[in-house]
């Protein structure tokens, strides 16, 4: 029986008959306040060498995927792009700690989560170039589409791992989503059925300090927004979002926990989005440029690099590997961006139903007639 | 500054928040990032800074919340103008707009009547990717206790939203976001436009396309490529969908004898469907051919760089206008 699981009520002195106390002691469940951090610590002695320089390559590249796609947002080639700078610890464990058989549900930031999951890079950016809505497939690397409405993932989650749990297979869904999206109904709607059905599920809230403008004060009173979990009964934890390798391991742990009948996690990685929200967006509207500053001294990228060096892990020439590989996929994905995407207009009427409508069929004749006039003129 | 000058639809419903707020203290403003931010599109622009943080409020990311909200505060007095950042992110307030915001007066003996109005940026044409394009005033349209406004013009993006904050139900008030950077002259001492009224926006005597928002200037356009074949189009915007100005449009259609209705939301069960039903059933003597609708196709809006074969154009529209000179 885990620690979650419905207990008989004792009766509480003073409590009114009938009424039940607390099922559940709420301390193992609380955060710590402090979040964790293992980069400056001793625990990183412990980890393996090439889980270390897998994660440093890892966000090497992503930072180069980012600012790659940035560019391509104002040379007009990508529609819009939210970009990860500043986050791409938290996308790169999530990617890290799920297992082949494991279901990642990302929010529109997460292209680099999807990435690491094994989706192709190009792939992975056709709904923000505006081609297609999910350029991949889901199936192929267990990995839902994109969601653009706030936290609608979150239930999906709980459902895949609920269900998952019900075939007796080992897999855990992962649900990212940024601060914001906790004020959600759906999400407080997520994290209850998480908890009462024990699914294997671990949310990632990713705190980059904003949605759009508007600060985390306004957005929430709650000491952390990992203090949420408690009230529904699950367990809420603290890290630091810009440690790699601490949110690698408070990931692991909480996808362990939930593969092993532990029930659901909810992780809070406190970190910050370096760029504007989108290419659309102008954030000296509502933040300064110092604050901004301040967190750039906390690079998750530049932490990791330097500790790496410290201990002497990375060398000039693993470093210059790392970016040569980020400098082939930029290439890549500058080369591809450069050809306009060839579109079948067709394309619109695939996919609505299983058999489509004869309406459908009629409007899809319609269009055929409207693109075969058109090639005549 | 001058009563009247050139703005963009964006300005002037900025400049309709203005002076709403100004006129009376108990309108608030409430949305995702209305504040200080000025909301995605700048229609709260400066408000927040002239009226306070209170009165112009940014609010946690929650829909549901938000006008959940609005209701408590319409049921204490105030008169909330909400924010609704996208179309397609109206969605998780459904439950309260259907259950509550459209039925309370009438749950209630009219006792409490909720002056809500919700501000909702609509449709496509602007490249948004998935959930930035929707059309869904079909939706609202069918919920009834709500009013459904959608200006296409500046001058009518002030005049409606004012009366939309004047008035005593809720209203659904519909932004052509596709429209907010167009520009027009703006009188804002004589433009309050009393909500419920179609406008004639181009006399014509072959045919009249009836349509409203988005497509009004696909509308115009077509109208002005008609000339070419011969066709002298009239264009009927109707600026209301709730109420409906059947008899504007009853006139109109029996002096022209033959209509389309033109929209670019779906057209099974669409608003052209309500349309073209009402148009049948009062004019039949006196049309020359059956109603036809022009919308976009009954699919999911489509991916930004398609969205031009679904959204009805002005080929589509002049194929539907040939259609019109029926012969069985
Ligand atoms: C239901 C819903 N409402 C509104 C939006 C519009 N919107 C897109 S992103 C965003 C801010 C989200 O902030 P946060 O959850 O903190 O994530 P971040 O963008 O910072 O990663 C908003 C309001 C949306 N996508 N979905």
């Amino acid at each position: 029986m885990t620690m979650l699981e419905h207990r008989p009520t004792s009766p509480v002195p003073g409590w009114l008959p009938g009424a039940t106390a607390p099922r559940t002691d709420p301390a193992p469940l609380l955060p710590d306040p402090s979040p964790v951090r293992m980069l400056g610590t001793d625990e990183l002695k412990d980890q393996d060498p090439a889980l270390l320089l897998d994660l440093y390559r890892r966000l090497v590249v992503g930072r180069r995927y980012n600012q790659q796609a940035t560019t391509l947002t104002k040379q007009g080639r990508l529609a819009v792009y939210p970009s990860s700078t500043g986050q791409e610890a938290c996308e790169v464990a999530a990617a890290t700690v799920l297992r082949p058989g494991d279901w990642l549900f990302p929010s529109y930031r997460d292209t680099l989560a999807v990435v690491g999951r094994g989706v192709d890079p190009l792939e992975a950016l056709t709904l923000l170039r505006g081609n297609a809505h999910t350029g991949y497939d889901p199936l192929a690397t267990r990995t839902a589409p994109l969601c653009t409405p706030l936290a609608t993932q979150a239930p999906h989650a709980v459902g895949l791992a609920h269900a998952a749990r019900l075939a007796g297979d080992p897999v855990v869904a992962l649900a990212m989503m940024g601060d914001g999206g906790t004020s959600e109904g759906d999400f407080h709607e997520a994290l209850n059925f998480a908890a009462v059905l024990n699914a294997p599920v671990v949310f990632l809230v990713q705190n980059n300090g904003y949605a759009i403008s508007v600060p985390l004060a306004k957005q929430s009173a709650a000491p952390t927004l990992a203090h949420k979990a408690v009230g529904y009964g699950m367990r809420g934890r603290l890290v630091d979002g810009n440690d790699v390798v601490a949110v690698h391991q408070v990931l692991a742990e909480a996808m362990e926990q939930a593969r092993t009948g532990g029930g659901p996690t909810l992780v809070e990685a406190l970190t910050y989005r370096l760029e504007a929200h989108t290419n659309a967006d102008d954030a000296t509207r509502y933040r300064g440029s110092d604050e901004v500053t301040a967190w750039q001294e906390h690079d998750p990228l530049v932490l990791m690099e330097r500790r790496l060096r410290a201990m002497d892990l990375l060398d000039d020439a693993t470093a210059a590997e790392a970016s040569e590989a980020a400098e082939t996929l930029a290439a890549r994905m500058r080369a591809e961006f450069h050809a306009e995407p060839v579109l079948d207009p067709m394309s619109l009427f695939q996919h609505v139903y299983a058999h489509p409508t004869p309406q459908l069929l009629e409007q899809q004749h319609q269009l055929a007639a409207e693109l075969a006039a058109e090639a005549e003129r | 500054m001058t009563p009247t000058r050139t703005v963009t639809m964006a300005q002037a419903l900025n400049t309709a928040l203005r002076d709403a707020m100004r006129e009376d203290a108990s309108v608030h403003l409430l949305g995702e990032d209305v504040g200080r931010l000025g909301g995605v599109f700048r229609i709260t622009d400066g408000l927040a800074a002239e009226f306070g943080e209170q009165r112009c409020l940014d609010t946690p990311l929650a829909e549901a919340g938000i006008l959940g909200t609005a209701i408590g505060m319409a049921m204490y007095g105030l008169r909330p103008v909400v924010e609704m950042q996208f179309d397609a992110f109206a969605y998780p307030a459904m439950e309260q707009l259907v259950s509550h915001v459209a039925k309370m007066r009438n749950r209630t003996a009219g006792k409490l009547p909720l002056p809500i109005t919700v501000r909702i940026p609509y449709g496509g044409g602007i490249g948004g990717v998935e959930h930035h394009s929707d059309s869904s005033e079909a939706y609202y349209a069918a919920t009834p206790g709500l009013h459904v406004v959608t200006p296409a013009t500046a001058a009518d993006a002030y005049g409606l939203l004012r009366a939309s904050i004047a008035s005593d139900d809720p209203v659904v008030f519909l932004e052509p976001k596709r429209l907010y950077w167009s520009k027009a002259d703006l009188d804002t001492t004589s433009a309050v436009e009393p909500i419920g009224r179609a406008v004639l926006r181009r006399p014509g005597r072959s045919a009249v396309l009836i349509t409203y928002g988005p497509s009004l200037p696909v509308c115009l356009e077509a109208a002005e490529a008609a000339v070419a074949e011969g066709w002298d189009l009239a264009v009927l915007d109707l600026r209301s969908l709730v109420p409906f100005d059947d008899a504007t449009v009853e006139n109109v259609v029996r002096s022209v004898g033959r209509a389309v209705v033109v929209h670019e939301s779906t057209g099974f069960g669409g608003t052209g469907a309500e349309i073209a039903a009402r148009v049948s059933e009062r004019c039949f003597h006196h049309l020359a051919a059956p109603v036809l609708r022009v919308t976009g196709f009954d699919i999911p809006y489509p991916a930004p760089m398609l969205e031009h074969h679904h959204l009805p154009g002005v080929d589509r529209i002049l194929d539907a206008v040939a259609k019109l000179q029926w012969e069985d």
